[in-house]
């Protein structure tokens, strides 16, 4: 009854009550906590591989590839999922992860130079 | 014109509504949040850059992190590996608090909301364990030998004198061991900012401390905030603004320094 009553009071959202005082929609996922923690098992398996596999011998450059894989793939589900982000609108998703392609090229050019630096000395 | 007016407000961009349909706080911790992962990636890969200028210097992580509490040998990798089980954890009771918000569950929020401290802490004193243990180092050091060489000794395995070289260990022990040891120009114990026992580069170190410095002084900074926010749950204020949206944007804060955490875990521990 009560929680009727509130719910027509907030209809899906609230307003934020500061000078702006805008409406966000919010929508209650009652699932959402068994999404959290099957991404803490995600997250914990993923972690527990990395730390295995460091023990496998391998090709050295090919262990490095694994473990930026896992990363990038931990990363994902901690934006996507902890931080939220996969269920934002697709503008502020892409406002916010494309720059990060400028950290890719800053990568590629300052990895390249440190190589040519070891070789000449 | 009116009707070119009215049509104009109605699409998202003119005003009136949130384009992203996110509050203007939150959408200016996402743009902090951006810019503050730049500046971790900026170290990360000046880190990067000079590991690949002193590739056959650098250690290896797995021969420096060895320490675990009440466990005498080497135990590569494991400490880090519980530090970034606490932290995952941390995130983990965060995002139930924001879960438990969005139920506008008072007590729920509470409690998680202290767990996620707890978790922080723990992270903050493991960091402080291991920062010890680095600064401290061995028993024995590392001997600078009078041609330059960089001699590393091991706890457990005394008597051996351990000389790396593109990743490549050499071992000299017995007499010989004894003969360098005595001809050593100088003993390093332990690490600080112009020198450490463990790659005969001072940027081994340096990089070390600032980075693990400045994502833990994030720990610190986001503690400090979730204390903020959890005495603001205790007092009712969330309570009475009808809605948890504080903790949704301290928990943007939070997600991020353990997400830091997992690029610092692979780029300075693992790889």
């Amino acid at each position: 009854m009560s929680h009727n009553a509130q719910n027509e009071h907030k209809p899906h959202g609230y307003y934020t009550g500061d000078i702006h005082n805008q409406f966000v929609e919010e929508h209650y996922d009652p699932t959402a906590k068994k999404i959290i923690w099957r991404t803490f098992w995600i997250l914990l398996v993923a972690t527990i591989v990395e730390v295995a596999i460091a023990f496998i011998p391998m090709h050295k450059e090919l262990l490095q590839w694994i473990f930026v894989a896992l990363t990038i793939f931990k990363s994902a589900y901690i934006v996507g999922v902890f931080m939220h982000l996969g269920k934002e609108k697709k503008s502020l998703q892409y406002t916010i992860l494309l720059p990060f392609f400028l950290i890719v090229y800053m990568i590629a050019i300052c990895l390249i130079e440190g190589v040519y630096l070891f070789h000449i000395g | 014109m009116s009707t070119a007016t009215e049509a104009k407000s109605k699409s998202i961009w003119g005003g009136g509504i949130s384009p992203f349909n996110v509050s203007w706080g939150k959408m200016f911790m996402w743009f902090f949040l951006v810019s503050d992962a730049f500046t971790f990636s900026t170290l990360l890969v000046a880190y990067g850059t000079m590991r690949h200028r002193f590739t056959d210097i650098w250690p290896a992580p797995g021969d420096v992190f060895t320490h675990f509490p009440f466990i005498h040998g080497h135990v590569p990798l494991a400490y880090v590996g519980l530090m970034t089980f606490i932290l995952i954890m941390s995130s983990v009771t965060m995002v139930l608090a924001v879960d438990a918000g969005h139920q506008r569950n008072h007590k729920s929020v509470a409690m998680w909301m202290g767990l996620t401290i707890v978790g922080g802490l723990m992270f903050l004193g493991s960091q402080a364990w291991e920062w010890y243990h680095f600064i401290h180092g061995s028993k024995e050091g590392t001997y600078i030998l009078a041609d330059g060489r960089f001699a590393r000794t091991d706890d457990y395995e005394p008597g051996k004198l351990f000389f790396w070289h593109n990743h490549q260990k050499t071992v000299v022990e017995g007499a010989e061991a004894e003969k360098l040891k005595a001809s050593a120009v100088r003993n390093i114990k332990g690490a600080n900012m112009t020198e450490n026992e463990y790659g005969n580069t001072p940027l081994f170190a340096n990089f070390f401390f600032f980075i693990t410095g400045f994502h833990g002084f994030h720990v610190f900074s986001g503690v400090v905030i979730n204390i903020i926010i959890f005495i603001n749950v205790l007092n009712g204020v969330y309570k009475r603004r009808g809605h948890y949206e504080q903790v949704e944007k301290s928990g943007l804060y939070w997600h991020f320094v353990d997400l830091v955490w997992v690029f610092v875990f692979t780029f300075f521990y693992l790889v």
